[in-house]
């Protein structure tokens, strides 16, 4: 049943319930968004110090902690301590460090080109915090999904409150009670919140809202953001199609696909969700999966220490239940009492299957078989625009094509997930897959208004009368001429 | 257009890993009347840059430009790919019930929560250039006369029907008294002695945005101005001096020819009174003291930032344009409108072969396999050692 109170504190005040900060408006957040607004206000998050040591602090948590991390993941969803520490730990140490290296430069005034008028002048791009922001994490990537969207509303000089996933109670725990001893409890905050208490603590304005989860929940999130005016990033989902066509190698596509599908146990946002395949590639297909499986887990993967398990027992029946769509070639086996859903591949799905009407998130493969490229390419644009299109070729061109002619949040060839290991790629989705992005740079980006700065000399009045009324032929002439951008390569006889 | 390629770790150092600029697809671009052309124009502009088809909603406030756009604007276009629609307020409701793979909305705040609250039924994202009122610090180390000028010019300028005008002056009651003459001197030199007869001095736009403001006059005290002519929708270039904050000039953007005057102590007091409002388009600050300006930058949070003029940072194309809070929220010109309407896609083209370095990360895992991947995935801290 879900906790609809809060945690409990461990002494002191880790982390905050609803109770503690009941403010008069009757909104049980109000209190500690306007904690939290004061600190905005004092000045205190914006030093580049303060933050570096904010980032370091995050840094330390992750490493004096690493096993505790393992620990709560392997409690909360058997998360195999090699990929809980590759996704969870590294990724995320990764996104820390790049931040850490580069904070001072991107924090830096940006210089921007200036017309004739304003030569004398200087214009920048500063970069501004926006306030107090407000981070949503979901249950899959508990720890990674929290912190580095934490780390870039830190580096970019913002005050933060950060709701973990309810549904990982152990990683949750760590948020709500360790994590807040390496931080600024003035400056950030880890609510927790179920569905009911996240209504109330959507009512609350803040200045960014960062939500990652469903679709659904997405828009409810945007409609709340939308009362007070307040940007938004949504890293949401959808159905990730994997085109694989008739020219590849059989035996490393199964082998990327299999990994990328089966990872977490299929909870994923990246994962490929469906094959679009000819009936010949899938005859080919379906014995080199069966081998990439049995490689990767075994015989019985249940039995499998590397392989994880479904997130709660609610999720558990919701992927189930899409089992019974096309035909099992390969799995198909559950286990409810441990949530295990065995690794899947189900063939011959119709358009109009379970499997086929929302995304799986779970170790069920689909394969869809499609006559040609351009099939293939007219069935991903007839369904919701995803996170990832994927495309398995060894033709340079089929790669392209499918690339240029879909519309996905990102792409990747020949592999599956790997594009999320460079933080120098934007991260995010479009339409109902999301909106906005980050990682790296981009996280800091999200995070930061960019306020453009003209300072001028407080002399110079001569030139200014030009604009002046009263006006006149010959004023407007100069005007133009002070501040036209021209079309290049255009001459002008001067 | 060009894909920007990006840094690889040393796991991709042999693929194509590059950001690709994709059009959103269909976008919808929501003009309003007061720079009915400007406004509609450059949105137009960066969504065609970027690929996408449009549908352009010009103001139907501003009813001759409505039919210029409405008219004209298709023949110079492709209208397969472009559309004008014209809609008053109940069908631009029905039109945002169509799904758009982004909107654009130029207009007040209040119409700015329903487009969002509209687009958010479609998860579509949106930029929202609002509004608010832009305060103006003026300290007591400046030139009066040139101060009076840039600021007279910047608030009179299309009758004050400007988003980023200066809406009002935060001086001390010495520097309002200095202020006073020079803005005197400024306005009959712009309009002369009966700014009515000016040719250079416009009206506003319509009966009930006049009505609006006409009402805005009884706050403070008129100084300068204060004349209004409904048959012609005149208001004359007004200041108010020891304008309070409770006032009605001070409830609302004032986007009329009135100057409010609020008196401050100090630039401290100047800044907390900036900062216990919505964030506004725009703040300007007057001062020879660079410390002044800076403080005044830095203390507060804004669209944009002008030192010692008003709406110049506009002209410069290299800026980003665009409110924060309660004024907006997405920023374009220049390459920012371009920006704004693309999609930045990720993308990493990978080889079919070289398995053999993939199979580190697969199952079964083991110690050694975890060691190595950290080894080629990790980025470091740099300034850290590392024997090598």
């Amino acid at each position: 049943m879900e906790e609809l109170r809060g945690h409990q504190p461990l002494g002191g005040d880790a982390g905050t319930a609803p109770e503690d900060e009941g403010g008069t408006s009757g909104n049980p957040y109000a209190g500690l968004v306007s904690r939290l607004r004061a600190a905005w206000l004092s000045g205190r998050t914006r030093p580049l110090e303060y933050r570096l040591a904010q980032l370091e602090a995050l840094g330390r948590f992750l490493e004096e902690k690493k096993q505790d991390i393992l620990e709560a993941l392997d409690l909360d969803m058997r998360k195999p301590p090699f990929e809980a520490e590759f996704s969870e730990v590294l990724l995320c140490k990764n996104e820390l460090n790049t931040t850490l290296n580069n904070l001072s430069c991107w924090m830096k005034d940006e210089q921007v080109d200036k017309n004739l008028a304003t030569q004398l002048d200087t214009a920048f791009i500063r970069r501004d915090p926006y306030g107090v922001v407000l981070i949503i994490a979901p249950c899959n990537y508990p720890i990674y999904l929290l912190l580095v969207p934490l780390i870039g509303a830190i580096a970019a000089g913002n005050c933060v409150v950060i709701r973990p996933s309810e549904t990982t109670k152990n990683s949750k725990r760590l948020a709500v009670e360790v994590l807040p001893r390496y931080l600024d409890k003035d400056c950030i905050a880890v609510v927790t919140a179920g569905v009911q208490e996240t209504t109330r603590l959507l009512e609350n304005k803040f200045d960014y809202i960062f939500f990652t989860g469903s679709p659904s929940v997405g828009r409810i999130v945007m409609t709340a953001a939308a009362k007070h005016l307040t940007p938004v990033t949504l890293e949401l989902g959808g159905k990730n199609p994997c085109y694989v066509s008739d020219t590849c190698d059989v035996q490393n596509v199964a082998r990327r696909v299999a990994w990328g599908r089966f990872f977490n146990a299929g909870q994923t946002c990246i994962a490929p969700d469906y094959i679009l395949c000819s009936v010949e590639m899938k005859d080919k297909l379906v014995p080199a999966l069966r081998e990439a499986i049995t490689t990767f887990y075994g015989p019985n993967p249940q039995e499998s220490p590397d392989f994880a398990r479904i997130v709660g027992d609610k999720q558990f029946r919701r992927v189930r239940a899409l089992l019974c769509s096309g035909r099992v070639a390969i799995g198909g086996q559950t286990d409810e009492k441990e949530r295990y859903i065995a690794p899947t591949v189900l063939v011959d799905v119709q358009p109009s299957d379970p499997a086929m009407q929302e995304e799986i998130f779970g170790p069920i493969l689909l394969i869809i078989t499609v006559a040609s490229v351009e099939e293939a390419i007219d069935f991903i644009n007839s369904h919701e625009r995803p996170l990832v299109v994927y495309v398995f070729s060894s033709d340079n061109k089929v790669v392209n094509q499918v690339l240029e002619k879909t519309s996905s949040g990102s792409f990747c060839s020949n592999d599956t997930l790997m594009q999320v290991t460079l933080t120098s790629l934007p991260f995010g989705g479009i339409g109902s897959s999301g909106l906005g992005k980050y990682h790296g740079r981009f996280t800091f980006d999200t995070f930061t208004h960019h306020r453009g700065c003209l300072q001028r000399g407080t002399g110079l009045e001569p030139i200014n009368t030009l604009r002046y009324p009263p006006y006149g032929p010959h004023k407007t002439g100069l005007v133009r001429a002070a501040t036209t951008v021209k079309r290049q390569g255009e001459c002008a006889l001067l | 257009m060009k894909d920007e390629h990006v840094d690889k770790n040393l796991v991709t150092q042999l693929d194509s890993a590059f950001i690709r600029k994709d059009p959103y697809g269909v976008v919808l671009i929501i003009a309003p009347w007061n720079y009915p052309i400007h406004l509609f124009l450059v949105p137009l502009i960066g969504a065609i840059a970027a690929g996408n088809c449009v549908v352009v909603k010009p103001s139907e406030i501003a009813k001759n430009t409505e039919r210029l756009v409405a008219e004209v604007l298709t023949c110079y276009l492709d209208s397969d790919c472009f559309a004008v629609v014209t809609a008053g307020v109940q069908e631009t409701t029905r039109l945002l019930e169509n799904k758009f793979d982004y909107i654009f909305f130029t207009g007040s705040p209040s119409v700015g929560r329903i487009v969002m609250t509209a687009a958010a039924k479609h998860l579509t994202p949106v930029t929202l250039e609002l509004g608010g009122k832009n305060p103006c610090y003026v300290s007591d180390t400046c030139d009066v006369q040139n101060v009076a000028r840039r600021v007279a010019w910047g608030r009179f300028f299309n009758a004050g029907q400007t988003c980023i005008a200066p809406d009002y002056i935060l001086c001390s009651v010495e520097m309002q008294d200095k202020l006073m003459p020079a803005l005197r001197e400024a306005i009959t030199e712009y309009f002369g002695p009966n700014p009515q007869e000016s040719p250079d001095f416009a009206r506003i736009v319509g009966d009930k945005q006049f009505r609006r403001v006409r009402a805005l006059l009884c706050s403070g005290r008129v100084a300068i101005g204060g004349q209004t002519d409904e048959k012609e929708r005149y208001i004359a270039p007004t200041v108010l001096a020891d304008v309070q904050p409770s006032d009605p000039a001070m409830q609302e953007e004032i986007f009329g020819p009135i100057l409010p005057i609020v008196v401050v102590a100090d630039m401290d007091e100047a800044i907390d009174f900036i900062n216990a409002r919505p964030r506004p388009l725009a703040v300007y600050a007057f001062s020879c003291d660079s410390k002044v300006v800076n403080q005044v930058l830095e203390r507060t949070s804004s669209g944009s930032f002008c030192g010692n003029d008003t709406l110049m940072q506009v002209t410069l194309t290299s800026l980003p344009f665009g409110g924060i809070g309660n004024s907006g929220l997405g920023k374009y010109h220049g390459k920012f409108t371009f920006d704004t309407f693309s999609q930045h896609r990720g993308c990493l083209h990978r080889n079919m072969g070289l398995e053999a370095i993939n199979s580190l990360r697969y199952p079964p895992y083991n110690q050694q396999k975890l060691g190595l991947m950290t080894a080629t995935f990790e980025i470091k801290r740099r300034g850290m050692c590392t024997l090598l």
